[in-house]
């Protein structure tokens, strides 16, 4: 076994390690909570979108695929040595993109996606032309363009741009009912998981994964990128533009986080609610467990978003009258606190491992 | 006008107490960008003293809903001690793992408290109702909440610990240059978790004192809504020092009240609507961290886990 592959596994072994950690600890809770449904409610999360077939998977399916995309995002980042936190806000300008495109241009559906991902793309710019330009850290600038991106949107949808906002439902209108040529095709899947909004968008995130991966690790632009994460100063010796690759690289993760809003909002998962003025979209939070419990590797990015989806729909199924649904976050944020020190897992991992192999040889 | 200096003080506290909190614990070395759950957290245990207790005397019940957010707010803060001094693990990531985990908790225990308080009909809100009187007290035509004062000794006191005694020295030079403290026998990792614990604590309280003195119903579900983001914003703006950090919290506390009055004063002649004026802290907070940051006062050591073993 090469140590490239040794370590790949290494990570999974530690991954998977936070994974039951954080699943136990979601177990202890709901014994605290009731003790009696404890195991049924456990059961329901464990078994996820499979706990109600066929409509559970669906649904599965329709969360994973934005999820997906904003763990791209997120992973993108850091690999390029920057921590993208901003992702939401650029999901909330790719969702106004991407619904200003359907429900005013009526726009076919891949306009649309188009124009959530420059949305995200020029949010996600931004706080790399301040990290570049004026040595801002990004996680602040992002900070700030979150709340910026979000109170910017509501303005937009609630009053500025007419035709978007539905004051009978207090959200935007319906694409399916406005403009059905904007939504993306199902090719049938609705009807065979008995949902409303699961389309081929899961296949777009995945070649999207795909196509990130081979940019991270089989390209020059992508080595360059990752250079200046490993070493700014170094890559800038080696006659990389760093300034030009920070921004780039911010670009790129928001151009992600755009296409993952378009994707769910395309797919007629959801309307935006633009008088909800303090919540930014989890999805685009939790990109970052998703980005973490993959250890940054874009085809890791599918399972942990895939895991990540699994286990919120299954705390949805969770009995509201002795559980809260919120215990799935619960788990997932445990999850996530645990990959902070997931090196120390690793070590700990590769130190039992070691233990062992030197165990056989004085054996023999 | 006099709804305007209502909302800024209002406002201008809770920012100051939180930013001083971060800027105990990044003066130390590890950036707190858990504030956000830590005051969530914070909240959450002041309000369950209120919604618990609301028969005790007024001289009881505020020292021990305060003293509780305190400390609800440093058991917490622990917890991003443990990973980013004990485990040295990276100090973002943990701290933005808590304020997840800090909003999932106050809805769980909120809504199974509700729950179980309702006798179990299913479907509880994420609410507490409590009542906020003992913390307001009238004089003339102001109202002033008992934070207020907390918060100007707080500040006093938070100035002259950390540059008129040997302790504050002591955690400034553990986020300055660590190797050099440990040298002269300074105990980097207690330091810093004395730093990431007072952060807890002035954390936990403000977010006390987001909640209560305005309303008398917390939904849970919005946490604290990003004010503990904002705080971090206040204490960048203020250069990591007390009274820029004050000055920096009335500069934000200004604009967010005049959100909140927008639309029911003179200035809805404007025709700007909330929205914008809840994005003008935020914009003008950019620009002047752009200018601002080129010779920035940030401590050198910050975000860096210290090693014994590393020279």
């Amino acid at each position: 076994m090469s140590e490239k592959t040794k370590d790949v596994l290494l990570s999974i072994v530690a991954s998977l390690l936070c994974i039951v950690i954080g699943l136990l600890v979601g177990l202890i809770i709901l014994y605290c909570i009731n003790a009696e449904n404890a195991l049924d409610g456990f059961t329901r999360i464990i078994k996820g979108g499979f706990y109600l077939k066929p409509k559970g998977i669906g649904s599965e399916i329709a969360q994973s695929a934005p999820l997906i995309m904003t763990g791209l995002s997120v992973a993108f980042a850091f690999r390029t040595g920057l921590f993208n936190i901003g992702a939401a806000g650029q999901y909330t300008v790719g969702v106004f993109g991407a619904l200003y495109f359907a429900l005013i241009l009526h726009m076919p559906w891949y306009v649309c996606l188009l124009a959530a991902m420059v949305c995200g793309a020029i949010w996600g710019a931004v706080p790399g032309i301040f990290k570049a330009y004026f040595n801002v850290n990004e996680v602040i600038t992002s900070i700030m363009f979150n709340w910026i991106g979000l109170y910017l949107v509501n303005e937009l949808m609630y009053s500025t741009v007419k035709g978007m906002y539905d004051q009978k439902t207090t959200r935007t209108y319906k694409i399916s009912s406005v403009s059905p040529g904007s939504l993306i095709p199902d090719c049938g899947m609705n009807a065979v998981f008995k949902t409303s909004s699961t389309t081929i968008a899961i296949f777009i995130a995945i070649a999207l994964a795909v196509l990130m991966y081979v940019i991270l690790n089989k390209t020059t632009f992508g080595y360059e990128l990752k250079a200046c994460g490993f070493n700014k100063d170094a890559a800038k010796y080696a006659g990389i533009n760093d300034r030009r690759n920070i921004v780039l690289s911010m670009m790129i993760s928001g151009a992600l986080a755009g296409v993952g809003a378009g994707l769910y909002y395309l797919s007629g998962g959801a309307e935006w609610n633009p008088q909800v003025a303090t919540a930014l979209p989890a999805i685009g939070f939790n990109g970052i467990p998703v980005a973490l419990l993959a250890m940054s590797n874009p085809l890791g990015v599918v399972f942990a978003a895939v895991f990540v989806a699994h286990i919120s729909v299954g705390g949805a199924y969770l009995p509201t009258k002795y559980f809260q649904p919120e215990i799935a976050d619960l788990i997932v944020a445990v999850i996530i606190y645990l990959c902070a020190f997931v090196a120390l897992f690793k070590g700990v991992v590769a130190g039992v491992l070691g233990r062992k192999k030197a165990g056989k040889g004085d054996a023999k | 006008m006099f709804l305007l200096i209502k909302f800024t003080l209002l406002y201008a506290v809770v920012l100051m107490l939180v930013a001083l909190g971060g800027m105990f614990s990044e003066r130390s070395g590890v950036i707190n960008i858990a504030l956000e759950g830590i005051m969530a957290i914070g909240g959450l245990a002041g309000v369950f003293v209120l919604a618990l207790g609301g028969n005790l005397p007024a001289a009881v019940l505020v020292p021990v809903s305060i003293l509780a957010s305190a400390v609800a707010g440093i058991v917490y803060s622990l917890l991003l001690g443990f990973s980013a001094i004990t485990l040295k693990a990276d100090q973002t990531i943990g701290g933005t793992a808590l304020n997840m985990l800090a909003t999932a908790v106050a809805i769980v225990m909120v809504k199974a408290f509700n729950n179980a308080s309702e006798a179990g009909n299913g479907a509880a809100s994420a609410k507490l109702v409590y009542s906020n009187e003992a913390f307001i007290y009238k004089i003339g035509p102001f109202t002033i909440n008992i934070f207020l004062i907390i918060g100007i000794v707080i500040l006093i006191v938070s100035y002259l610990f950390l540059f008129k005694t040997k302790w504050g020295l002591r955690l400034r030079s553990c986020g300055e240059h660590p190797q050099a403290a440990d040298s002269v026998g300074i105990n980097v990792y207690q330091w810093r978790y004395i730093g990431v614990m007072i952060s807890g604590a002035l954390g936990g309280i403000g977010g006390f004192a987001y909640i209560v003195p305005s309303v008398t119903t917390w939904n849970f579900e919005v946490g604290v809504a990003g004010a503990g983001f904002l705080a971090l914003a206040v204490m960048i703006f203020g250069q990591w020092k007390p009274f820029n950090i004050a000055g920096a919290a009335v500069f934000f506390a200004v604009f967010r009240s005049l959100a909140n009055i927008a639309d029911s004063t003179v200035l809805s002649n404007l025709g700007l609507s909330k929205n914008i004026y809840s994005m003008m802290p935020f914009i003008a907070s950019m620009i002047i961290l752009a200018f601002t940051s080129k010779n920035s006062r940030a401590p050198k050591a910050e975000g860096i886990p210290y090693d014994k073993g590393q020279r």
